[in-house]
């Protein structure tokens, strides 16, 4: 049973780095904001699978304070990194 | 081997799928918006189903609603981080692909 709760954590890991292709090749910012959304929740499932293969609770509040940076940045990233353009002019891309 | 692991593998391996599943939205559809869809399918459901199979592992009561508030906390986060990022991609004017 645990060797399948580290396989699937190992899947997920190499789901994550798939991923990355997105933040090398995404041509707009947003797309390497929605790998780094993709991080956050996939780092929060790989925590939780840990914290029941290893009994030790203590991860449980790290995938918990995971989730919560994950949204904090996103919110960070729109707020700050893209501000609103003023009027409606057509971006490039 | 008891009947409850079978139930969790089978709920973590859907999970997985879904998890597969986001990234490979991630990678293949054209524009933001569409791979933002894609993207919380993983969140959602895909969290989902693990916490559910973690839920069906876990000893106490108080392992289950840490669990299931964390998925909730990934819910709304998820949900309204798209949202942010979709009104504001819309507004500076990035097109859908079609």
């Amino acid at each position: 049973m645990q060797m399948f709760y580290f396989s699937l954590a190992f899947f997920l890991l190499l789901n994550l780095c798939v991923g990355m292709w997105r933040v090398l090749r995404g041509p707009t910012v947003a797309d390497r904001m929605l790998a780094a959304q993709l991080f956050g929740t996939t780092v929060v499932a790989i925590l939780l699978l840990l914290a029941q293969t290893s009994d030790n609770p203590a991860l449980r509040d790290v995938a918990l304070v995971f989730a919560l940076l994950a949204a904090v940045t996103a919110v960070a990233f729109v707020r700050r990194i893209w501000p609103e353009k003023r009027g409606f002019e057509r971006d490039p891309e | 081997m008891i009947p409850s692991d079978y139930v969790a593998v089978v709920l973590l391996i859907l999970g997985g799928i879904f998890f597969f599943s986001g990234t490979v939205g991630l990678l293949r559809f054209p524009d933001v918006y569409t791979r933002l869809h894609a993207l919380t399918k993983a969140d959602n459901v895909g969290l989902g189903l693990i916490v559910l199979g973690l839920v069906v592992q876990a000893e106490s009561w108080f392992v289950v609603g840490k669990l299931l508030l964390i998925w909730l906390l990934v819910l709304f986060a998820g949900a309204s981080a798209s949202h942010l990022i979709a009104k504001r991609a819309l507004h500076r004017g990035i097109r859908m692909w079609k």
